[in-house]
C-alpha cells in the first residue's frame, strides 16, 4: 500500500470519525443538543482528530525510522570498514536503492518476473544491461554485494510497507473506536479539540525557532566540514582569494570582506544623509498634503525588487560612471565597480532609513519642539539641537539596520560590483563581496565535497554572524540609550 | 545697589543694537539663511531619490517596451514533399529523419525565390546573408507543424517567423548603421535589404505574444526567448507560498498574540522572529540548499523547493503584519464574546480573526509581492538553470519539475552577452512590475474598503 493511498484511507477514516462522532453524541442524548456538554460539531471534530492524528504520527515516525533500520540490516552484506566510513556508506546505500528501484521498474515493465527479481544473480548476465533495457540507467556494473543487498532491501522494504499499512490502520481504527467509546453527553469534547488546536498553534509558532536552528545547523555543519579540508585560520586571515577546482586554491576572506565593507560604506554615505534629510523634511517641514504624496512615492523604491536595481546598475549606472568619471580621470575602465554597486545600494536603502527615521522623529514629543521654538530657535536649529539628539539612539539603530541590509544585499552586487577579489582603495575598480562569492561558488551543478564549494557555507556563516551581530547591536543601542518620555 | 553700579560704569553699558522686527540683524540673516539651506537640503534629498527612481523606471521601460514587439518575416513557402518526406509515405518516423537543417535549406531557398519574385534586389548581400534573416527558431517551428499535419506537404502556405535578433534590433532602433559597421554578425548591406523588405511588407513588426508564452531560448536565438516557463514557475511558487505561509503565519500569530504566556520561551520566539526578518535573503537560499536539496533530496530547480524557501523567508514579515492586525481588534470585542460564554478559542476564531482578516490579507499580499520579486535565494537552489521545457500541470507533479522564476529570468538574461537579451530582461521587469503593482493596488483597495478604525 503506497503512502499516498494510506493517507487517503486515513482521510476517509477521519471523515467517518466526523460523522460517527457527531451521530453518537446526538444519539446519547436522544437528539436533545442542550444536554450535550459541547456543541455537536466538537464531537464530530473529536472523532476525526482521534482517527487521523495518532495514525498520522505513527506513519511519520515509521517513514523516518524504516530507512535507518533497513540500512543497519544491510550492513552484513558489506565489509565492515566500507560501512563505517560515512561517505562510502552513503554512496553504497544510494547504489543499493537505485538497483532496488531498477528491479521494481523492471518487474513493473514485465522485463523480469517477481521471482526473477528476487533470485537474479550476477552470474545470470549483466544486470545493468537488463535494467538499461527498461530505461533504468546505472552508472557502473552491479557488484554481487550490491545486488544481494538490493534484493534484501526490496524484501525488507515490502515487509516494511505491509507492516506500515497494518500498524497505521490499527492505530487509526483504535483511535476511532476510543473516540466513539468515550463520546457521550458529558464528554468534554470542546476542551479536547481546543487542546489539539492549541498544540497546532504552538507548533506553528516554533517554526521561527526551527528556521533559526536550521540556518545555524546547516551552515555550521558544512563550515566544520570545510575547516577539516582547509585551515580555518587561512580562511579568516588569508589575503588572497583564488579558488581553483584543480586544487591548491587560496580562500582568504579578507579581500571579500573588504569589498563588502567598502561597498556598504559607499552605500551608507549615499543613503544616510539622503534618507535623514528626507525624513526630517517629511516630518518637520512638509504639509500633510505634500507628505501624503511624497511618502508613498519614496516607499515605492522599497517595493521594487532588487534585481531591477541590479539591471539598472548593470545597464545604466555602470556605463555612466565609467564614461563620465572613471575613464576621464583615468581611475578605471570597468563598468562594474564599487561606486556602481555602492550608489545603487545607497538608493535602495534611502526609503528604509527615511521611514525608520521618520517614525523615530515623530516619536519625539511635541513639547520638546514647543520649548525650543519658545526660546526663539528656528526650525532647523530645533531639529539639529533638540530633535536629532533626542532621536539619536533610534537613528543610530536605523543606520545599523540599513548597514546590515547593505552588507547582505546580493543581486545588486552580483550584477554591478564585479567578480575580482581585490584589496584596493580605488572606488572605480571592480571588487567583489561575500554574497557574490556565495552565489558564484554555489550555482551550477556542484558536489558538496570540495573546499571550493564548502567555502560558500563558511562565507554564509560569516555573513549571518555579521548581520545578526549588527541587528542585535542596533536593538541594544536603541534600548540602552532610549530617552523615556512620559 | 543696582543704580550705584550702573552709574559707576556708564561707559561699559553696551550701546543697544538698533534692532527692529522689520529689519534683520546680521545674526538673524545668518540664521535664516541656515534655515533656508537646511530646508533646501531636505527638498534636494527628496528630489534626488525621486529622480533616481524616475530615471530607473524610465530607462527600464524604454529598454523593455520593445521586447513586446518583434520583427517577423512573412513569405509563402511551398512545402516540397520530395525534400521533407524523401520516402513519400508520410510516416512520422520517416519524416523525423529530416532535421531542422533540411527545413532551413528549404526556407532559405524559398525566401530568396520570393524576394526575386517580388523584384527586391539582393545586390551586395550574399545568399547566405539573406538566409541569415530567418531566425533559427522558424525552421524548428515549421518542422513541428509539418510533423503534426503531414497533409500540408506539397501545399504552399504562408510562413510567419521571427527575424534574427540583429534585424529585429535594427527595426526597433537598437542596431544602427554605425554599430552594424563594427559588427561581424550583420552588414550595412543587410540593413539596406531589410529596409527594402520592410517597404514591401515582407518584414514587419507585430505584438509579440511569444514573449509571454515561449520558453527560454539559447544564446543564439534571443528573438525566440520568452517568459513562459518563468511565469508558470512563479505562479506555482506563489500558490504554494500562499498555501503554506497563510495558515502557518496566522496560527503562529494567534498563539503569540492571544495565548502565549509571558515567559522565556515566548520571548525567545519573539526575538527569533524579529531577527529572522532581518536575515539577508541569500542565507535562506543556503538553508534551502542544505536542508531541502542536500538533506531531504528534493529535486533541484523545482518550484516546491523555491516555495519552501520563500515561505520561510516571508513568514516573519507575515507574522509581524498579522499580529498587528490582531492587536488592532479592540479588547471589548473579546470581552463581549467571553462574557456571553464563548471559550477563548471560540472568541479568537469566531470574532477576532474575521475582524482582523482584511488586515491579515493586506499583509499577506504585500509579503507575497516581496516574495515574488526575490531572486538571490532562488539562484542557490538552481532555479537559474536553463529550462526549455514547460513544467507539467500542478496535479501531475509539475511543482517538482525544473522551472525558473520571473526575477531569476531577469537576472539570467541580463548576464548573457547579446544586447538583445538586455531588452528581454527589461521586458521581463515590466511584466514583474505589472504583477507587483496589481498586488499592491489590491492591497490598497482591501485596506481602504474593509479596514475598520475602532
Amino acid at each position: 500500500m503506497s503512502v499516498f493511498f494510506l493517507i487517503i484511507v486515513l482521510g476517509v477514516l477521519a471523515i467517518a470519525g466526523f460523522v460517527l462522532g457527531r451521530g453518537r453524541a446526538l444519539a446519547s442524548v436522544q437528539g436533545n443538543t442542550r444536554r450535550l456538554h459541547s456543541l455537536p460539531g466538537y464531537y464530530a471534530w473529536h472523532g476525526a482528530i482521534m482517527a487521523f492524528l495518532p495514525a498520522m504520527a505513527v506513519l511519520t515516525l515509521w517513514l523516518i525510522a524504516q530507512p535507518l533500520i533497513i540500512e543497519r540490516q544491510l550492513a552484513d552484506y558489506f565489509p565492515a570498514e566500507q560501512f563505517e566510513n560515512d561517505s562510502q556508506r552513503i554512496l553504497l546505500m544510494a547504489d543499493v536503492r537505485r538497483v532496488a528501484e531498477g528491479l521494481d521498474v523492471a518487474v513493473a515493465a514485465g522485463a523480469l518476473t517477481p521471482q526473477d527479481a528476487e533470485t537474479i544473480t550476477v552470474a545470470d548476465g549483466s544486470v545493468r544491461e537488463r535494467l538499461g533495457a527498461v530505461g533504468v540507467a546505472l552508472g557502473a556494473e552491479v557488484t554481487p554485494e550490491v545486488l544481494d543487498a538490493a534484493q534484501s532491501y526490496r524484501a525488507l522494504a515490502s515487509t516494511g510497507a505491509l507492516g506500515r499499512a497494518i500498524v497505521t490502520l490499527i492505530v487509526a481504527l483504535a483511535g476511532l473506536a476510543y473516540a466513539l467509546r468515550i463520546t457521550n453527553g458529558d464528554f468534554r469534547a470542546r476542551n479536547r479539540v481546543e487542546a489539539v488546536i492549541l498544540g497546532v498553534l504552538i507548533l506553528a509558532s516554533t517554526i521561527a525557532i526551527l528556521t533559526t536552528i536550521g540556518i545555524v545547523m546547516s551552515m555550521l555543519s558544512e563550515t566544520i566540514r570545510f575547516s577539516s579540508m582547509y585551515p580555518f585560520k587561512d580562511f579568516l586571515f588569508g589575503l588572497t582569494w583564488q579558488p581553483s577546482f584543480q586544487g591548491g586554491s587560496e580562500l582568504g576572506l579578507i579581500p571579500l570582506l573588504w569589498g563588502t565593507l567598502y561597498i556598504s560604506l559607499v552605500a551608507m554615505i549615499v543613503a544616510v544623509p539622503t534618507g535623514l534629510f528626507t525624513a526630517i523634511y517629511l516630518a518637520e517641514y512638509a504639509s500633510p498634503r505634500v507628505r501624503s504624496i511624497i511618502k508613498p512615492l519614496i516607499e515605492v523604491i522599497a517595493g521594487i525588487p532588487t534585481v531591477v536595481f541590479g539591471l539598472f546598475a548593470l545597464v545604466t549606472v555602470g556605463p555612466f560612471l565609467r564614461d563620465w568619471f572613471a575613464v576621464p580621470t583615468g581611475l578605471g575602465s570597468s563598468g562594474s565597480s564599487v561606486m556602481t554597486a555602492g550608489l545603487v545600494i545607497g538608493v535602495l536603502n534611502i526609503p528604509f532609513i527615511s521611514s525608520l527615521a521618520d517614525d523615530i522623529i515623530n516619536a519625539v514629543p511635541q513639547s520638546l519642539r514647543d520649548g525650543s521654538y519658545g526660546l526663539g530657535a528656528t526650525k532647523s536649529e530645533t531639529v539639529r539641537q533638540v530633535i536629532l539628539p533626542a532621536a539619536l539612539p533610534g537613528i543610530v539603530g536605523a543606520i545599523l539596520l540599513a548597514a546590515s541590509r547593505a552588507i547582505g544585499e546580493t543581486m545588486i552586487v552580483t550584477m554591478g560590483a564585479g567578480a575580482a577579489a581585490k584589496l584596493d582603495l580605488n572606488p572605480f575598480e571592480a571588487m567583489t563581496t561575500i554574497t557574490v562569492k556565495i552565489v558564484s561558488q554555489l550555482t551550477g551543478d556542484t558536489e558538496f565535497n570540495s573546499p571550493e564549494t564548502l567555502v560558500a557555507f563558511a562565507l554564509g556563516m560569516t555573513l549571518f554572524v555579521i548581520t545578526l551581530g549588527l541587528n542585535i547591536f542596533a536593538l541594544w543601542v536603541v534600548r540602552k540609550y532610549r530617552e523615556q518620555y512620559e | 545697589m543696582t543704580d550705584a553700579t550702573s552709574s559707576q560704569v556708564p561707559a561699559a553699558a553696551p550701546s543697544p543694537a538698533r534692532s527692529s522686527l522689520l529689519t534683520q540683524s546680521a545674526l538673524m540673516k545668518k540664521r535664516n539663511a541656515a534655515e533656508a539651506r537646511f530646508k533646501a537640503y531636505g527638498v534636494a534629498a527628496i528630489c534626488v531619490s525621486l529622480s533616481v527612481l524616475a530615471i530607473m523606471l524610465w530607462t527600464i521601460f524604454s529598454d523593455g517596451v520593445s521586447a513586446f514587439k518583434q520583427a517577423s518575416l512573412t513569405f509563402p513557402v511551398t512545402l516540397d514533399a520530395d525534400a521533407l518526406d524523401p520516402k513519400g509515405n508520410r510516416e512520422r518516423a520517416e519524416m523525423m529523419r529530416v532535421t531542422t537543417i533540411g527545413y532551413t535549406k528549404l526556407l532559405n531557398a524559398q525566401l530568396l525565390a520570393h524576394l526575386e519574385a517580388r523584384g527586391i534586389s539582393t545586390e551586395g548581400v550574399s545568399d547566405k546573408d539573406v538566409a541569415a534573416f530567418i531566425s533559427r527558431d522558424t525552421p524548428a517551428r515549421l518542422r513541428d507543424m509539418v510533423l503534426e499535419q503531414p497533409e500540408l506537404l506539397g501545399q504552399t502556405i504562408t510562413v510567419e517567423g521571427f527575424a534574427t535578433g540583429r534585424i529585429d534590433g535594427y527595426i526597433k532602433g537598437r542596431v544602427t548603421r554605425d554599430t552594424a559597421a563594427l559588427d561581424t554578425n550583420i552588414s550595412v548591406a543587410q540593413l539596406d535589404l531589410a529596409d527594402r523588405m520592410q517597404d514591401e511588407g515582407i518584414l514587419d513588426t507585430k505584438f509579440n505574444w511569444g514573449f509571454l508564452t515561449n520558453p527560454d531560448a539559447s544564446d543564439q536565438r534571443p528573438e525566440a526567448a520568452g517568459l513562459g516557463v518563468a511565469l508558470i514557475g512563479s505562479a506555482y511558487m506563489m500558490a504554494l507560498v500562499v498555501i503554506m505561509v497563510l495558515p502557518l503565519g496566522v496560527a503562529a500569530s494567534i498563539y503569540l498574540e492571544e495565548f502565549a504566556p509571558r515567559n522565556r520561551w515566548t520571548d525567545l520566539i519573539e526575538v527569533n522572529i524579529s531577527n529572522l526578518a532581518a536575515v539577508p535573503s541569500i542565507v535562506y537560499g543556503i538553508l534551502g540548499l542544505a536542508i531541502f536539496i542536500n538533506f531531504a533530496k528534493f529535486p533541484q530547480s523545482s518550484p516546491l523547493v523555491g516555495a519552501l524557501v520563500l515561505t520561510l523567508m516571508t513568514l516573519p514579515t507575515i507574522i509581524i503584519a498579522t499580529r498587528a492586525a490582531i492587536r488592532a481588534v479592540p479588547p471589548s470585542i473579546r470581552d463581549a464574546a467571553l462574557g456571553v460564554g464563548a471559550s477563548k478559542m471560540q472568541t479568537v476564531f469566531h470574532h477576532v480573526l474575521p475582524l482582523a482578516a482584511p488586515g491579515i490579507l493586506t499583509g499577506t499580499i504585500l509579503g507575497l509581492a516581496s516574495a515574488l520579486g526575490e531572486t538571490a535565494p532562488l539562484l542557490l537552489i538552481g532555479m537559474v538553470a536553463f529550462v526549455a521545457n514547460y513544467p507539467a500541470g500542478p496535479l501531475d507533479g509539475g511543482v517538482l519539475d525544473p522551472a525558473t522564476a520571473l526575477p531569476v529570468q531577469v537576472y539570467s538574461w541580463a548576464s548573457r552577452s547579446d544586447p538583445a537579451f538586455i531588452e528581454r530582461s527589461a521586458g521581463a521587469i515590466i511584466v514583474l512590475l505589472a504583477f507587483l503593482v496589481t498586488m499592491n493596488i489590491i492591497a490598497i483597495i482591501l485596506r481602504r474598503r474593509f479596514e475598520r478604525r475602532w
